[in-house]
């Protein structure tokens, strides 16, 4: 396959992912505002989030929003001194 | 407003937990020792406004110093209302301070991307859909592709309703930040993710209906 058309199967490939989502996305907007600190907090402290919070991953996957608002989130708690 | 008066999770004997309390007591106490607080926690929101907005600078270049200082601003006084009003709310889960941040941080992003898209045309139109199922047809497509493309792009005219079809097109493929075109459609983000969820929803069925599994393969026939 050439590059021009691995680039045309990425594109494809993107489309859709971005078209369709993820699958088992259940989380809302505003649930996913809800359990934003605590699966951040998990995930900075390496502590699983994904099991402690089940459906984020998916829903930061599907809406670009608020996959932003988890790394603005992530990248704060990481410029700032480690706590006890 | 309820003020709680204990945290209900988290370790209660930790560092943080104890952080957090206090917290809470100072925001619920009144006089001096509460503005005290509400200053602080002014404070601890400007800087997170600051740290989002900081990230997003590249994106609105055109933007002086003094209008980014007033974003900041205006995000912090805003993410401190809804923060109070928030506060019978906290859980414990998560420091105090991070769970105040998450305010801040949704402020200065939405603010910023609605600043981003000030006076230009949200592009709904599903224009980038037949640009993108055109490519499905070039001679590098793999049939496989060009049945699903294909089939994609039936379903989205055949199954989805018109507002479904423009939400999904304009936040995945035009990159319409979903807070903004909650605005421009005078609704909610909340209610707008459930439009785009429905419709993905609407599409994995249809395409699971016709055999096509969501790598892009038919399903072979049993």
């Amino acid at each position: 396959m050439s590059d021009s058309e691995q680039g045309e199967t990425r594109e494809r490939e993107t489309v859709l992912t971005r078209l369709l989502g993820p699958s088992g996305d259940v989380l809302g907007c505003e649930e996913c505002f809800i359990e934003l600190d605590r699966y951040v907090e998990l995930d900075v402290a390496s502590l699983d989030p994904d099991r402690h919070v089940p459906g984020m991953r998916a829903h930061l996957e599907g809406c670009p929003a608020c996959a932003e608002d988890f790394q603005s989130l992530k990248a704060l708690l990481e410029s700032e001194p480690r706590r006890p | 407003m309820t003020m709680p008066t204990e945290i209900p999770a988290g370790d209660p004997a930790s560092p943080s937990a104890d952080d957090s309390r206090l917290w809470l007591e100072r925001l619920g106490a009144s006089g001096p020792r509460r503005d005290a607080a509400i200053v602080e926690l002014h404070a601890l929101l400007l800087k997170a406004a600051r740290f989002e907005i900081d990230r997003r600078r590249a994106s609105l270049p055109h933007l002086r110093g003094d209008d980014w200082e007033d974003l900041a601003h205006e995000s912090a006084a805003d993410a401190l209302s809804a923060l109070l009003a928030k506060l019978g709310d906290f859980r414990g889960e998560a420091r105090f301070t991070t769970w105040a941040y998450k305010f801040a941080l949704l402020e200065a992003s939405v603010k910023t991307r609605r600043r981003g898209w000030q006076g230009r045309e949200i592009p709904i139109a599903d224009d980038a859909w037949a640009r993108l199922a055109d490519t499905s047809v070039t001679a590098g497509a793999h049939v496989e592709d060009t049945e699903l493309m294909e089939a994609l792009r039936q379903e989205m005219t055949g199954t989805l309703t018109k507002r479904q079809r423009e939400v999904l097109v304009a936040v995945t493929l035009n990159d319409v930040p979903i807070d903004v075109l909650a605005e421009r459609l005078e609704t909610t983000r909340g209610a707008l993710y459930k439009t785009l969820h429905d419709a993905r929803r609407k599409l994995r069925i249809a395409l699971a209906e016709r055999g096509f599994r969501i790598d892009g393969t038919r399903e072979e026939a049993s």
